[in-house]
């Protein structure tokens, strides 16, 4: 599903090394978290993952694709595969919940049937049956996230990425959203999150990648802060 | 591409014009004023250029005096040799008595005691082709058996040659200036439109949009605004055209100014004004979101 091995990055524009000999292997039907403190790369492997940048040493492989390697036009390609999930939701504000929604499809050449028939089972889903023709705008935050994976999902991804999901919600729709995210693990697809939350990490007995300096230092099933930061 | 995405494609052209209703205004405003200045600027000098080529019509004329030694049948016989000599575009023959009644009627009566018939020749006025050959043709003329004498004004030809020329340069570089300038405002209009959109395709490339399907809108939004600017324009154009003709008709009779009719110019006009809409539509959209496909 994801394999990355001796991934070294550097963003040219600040001459940043933001990876190091990075080795990270994430199986199908896994649920990973991905904890480290801020600046640590994170948001780094994410875009190496949905291929924004490009890794300066290594091989990446995502979903079969060969990152090092793919064409620019094969891109689109790699990205339907991927359902990728931010902390400020990035829904468009002039698009009711549901055509937001439909929009995912409909830019990547779905029929008007299809969209019709997918789009209000995605919301069920995440539970924003009633929801439909509200703007984001009229949403609470822990809505608008909901928005925001159920457009992740309609394109029915092998993987959803998600960059702190949680990072502009209290803990009660924190713990929501991934429990959400367990559930649609448990109906098959694989799940990568990015948080520092470390209470949110610990109520689950998920598998836990930890990053440091562009270095991953711990990989395990033992839960956040079983490594000292300091 | 299937059949429903080209109608979606087509059909969120549309919308995105309506949804950014400020910022398609304002392009289609831009656009407008840019051609109408282009326009009005191209109308004068095709005005400039027909009042020139009127005037210059009249002086490029020759006369040539016919031998008063030959009778008046050959000196009608002698007009196939006349019109046989390059650049000559038309011949009328004038006897004397003619050119004699046409003073008259042209001058004071003190004179006509003292001019008679006899003072006039016959001629030929001789309406040329090109005025810059004026000068070779008065010798060619001259060569001709039985032409006297050729009368030539051939400080008016180089003064027309001269305006001609500097009508010509002047307005060559204004609208290339003039074009340049309204194409830069003009694409530059659309990408500030398309600015408020990143967001838009930004969500289109994460959930895996192939850059075709998102140039497509824009490029077809484009279309629209350009055509739109375009038809309007020209119809503006119209409008401005025959009111400033009808004042510079109205208020100077009798001077030399004439203008050129708006349905002699309206065709080429109008080609000119959707086709620069067209290029800048396509052009501006499809440049304005190339900085947002890289990523
Ligand atoms: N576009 C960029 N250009 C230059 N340097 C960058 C860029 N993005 C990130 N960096 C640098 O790369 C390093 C890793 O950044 P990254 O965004 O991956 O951290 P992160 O773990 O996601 O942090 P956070 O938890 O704050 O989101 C940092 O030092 C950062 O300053
Ligand atoms: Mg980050």
């Amino acid at each position: 599903m994801v394999q990355m091995n001796d991934v070294r990055m550097v963003y040219d524009s600040s001459g940043t090394e933001a990876l190091n000999d990075v080795d990270l292997e994430i199986n199908e039907g896994e649920f990973v978290f991905l904890v480290g403190p801020s600046g640590s790369g994170k948001t780094t492997i994410i875009k190496l993952l949905t291929g924004e940048v490009q890794a300066k040493q290594g091989e990446i492989s995502v979903n079969g694709f060969d990152l090092r390697r793919i064409k620019r036009r094969k891109l689109p390609q790699l990205r339907r595969t991927l359902g990728v999930i931010f902390q400020d939701f990035r829904l468009i504000d002039k698009m009711t919940v549901y055509e937001n929604v439909a929009f995912a499809m409909r830019v990547v050449g779905a029929s008007g049937r299809a969209i019709s028939e997918r789009v209000p089972y995605v919301l069920e889903l995440v539970g924003l049956k009633g929801r439909e023709k509200r703007h984001p705008k009229e949403l609470s935050g822990g809505e608008q996230q909901r928005v925001a994976i159920a457009r992740a999902l309609v394109n029915s991804p092998r993987m959803i990425i998600a960059d702190e999901p949680t990072g502009n919600l209290d803990p009660v729709r924190s713990l929501e959203i991934m429990l959400l995210l367990e559930k649609i693990n448990e109906l098959g697809t694989t799940v990568l999150v990015v948080t520092h939350e470390k209470e949110l990490v610990n109520a689950f007995s998920k598998r836990v990648v930890a990053i440091d300096g562009g270095h991953i230092i711990s990989d395990g099933m033992d839960g956040y802060y079983s490594y000292e930061i300091e | 591409m299937r059949l429903n995405s080209i109608g979606y494609l087509i059909k969120s052209g549309f919308k995105g014009i309506f949804s950014h209703g400020l910022m398609s205004f304002a392009t289609v405003a831009i656009i407008m004023a840019c051609l109408i200045i282009m326009g009005a600027f191209s109308l004068l000098v095709v005005n400039i250029n027909d009042m020139i080529a009127g005037l210059e019509e009249e002086s490029n004329v020759v006369v040539a005096f016919i031998d008063e030694n030959l009778s008046r049948e050959e000196a009608i016989a002698l007009e196939p040799a006349i019109l046989a000599v390059p650049n000559v575009d038309s011949v009328q023959f004038v006897t004397r008595e003619e050119a004699a009644d046409d003073f008259q009627a042209d001058y004071d009566e003190a004179l006509f005691d003292v001019i008679t018939d006899d003072t006039f020749r016959d001629r030929y006025v001789v309406q040329l082709q090109d005025i810059s050959l004026m000068e070779q043709t008065r010798t060619d003329l001259y060569a001709v058996d039985g032409v006297a004498k050729v009368n030539a004004h051939l400080e008016y030809a180089e003064g027309f040659i001269t305006a001609r020329n500097i009508v010509s340069i002047i307005s060559l570089i204004l609208i290339v200036i003039l074009i340049v300038v309204s194409f830069f405002i003009m694409t530059n209009t659309i990408k500030l439109a398309t600015f408020t959109r990143r967001e838009e395709i930004a969500i289109m490339k994460m959930v895996g949009a192939s850059n075709g399907f998102i140039r497509c809108p824009f490029i077809v939004e484009g279309l629209i605004l350009g055509l739109l600017g375009g038809g309007l324009a020209f119809l503006a154009e119209w409008g401005l055209y025959g009111l400033v003709a009808s004042e510079l008709v109205g208020g100077l009779t009798g001077t030399f100014i004439s203008v050129v009719p708006f349905s002699e110019v309206c065709w080429p006009l109008l080609a000119a004004f959707m086709g620069v809409g067209v290029l800048v539509g396509v052009f501006g959209g499809s440049s304005a979101i190339r900085n947002y496909l890289k990523v």
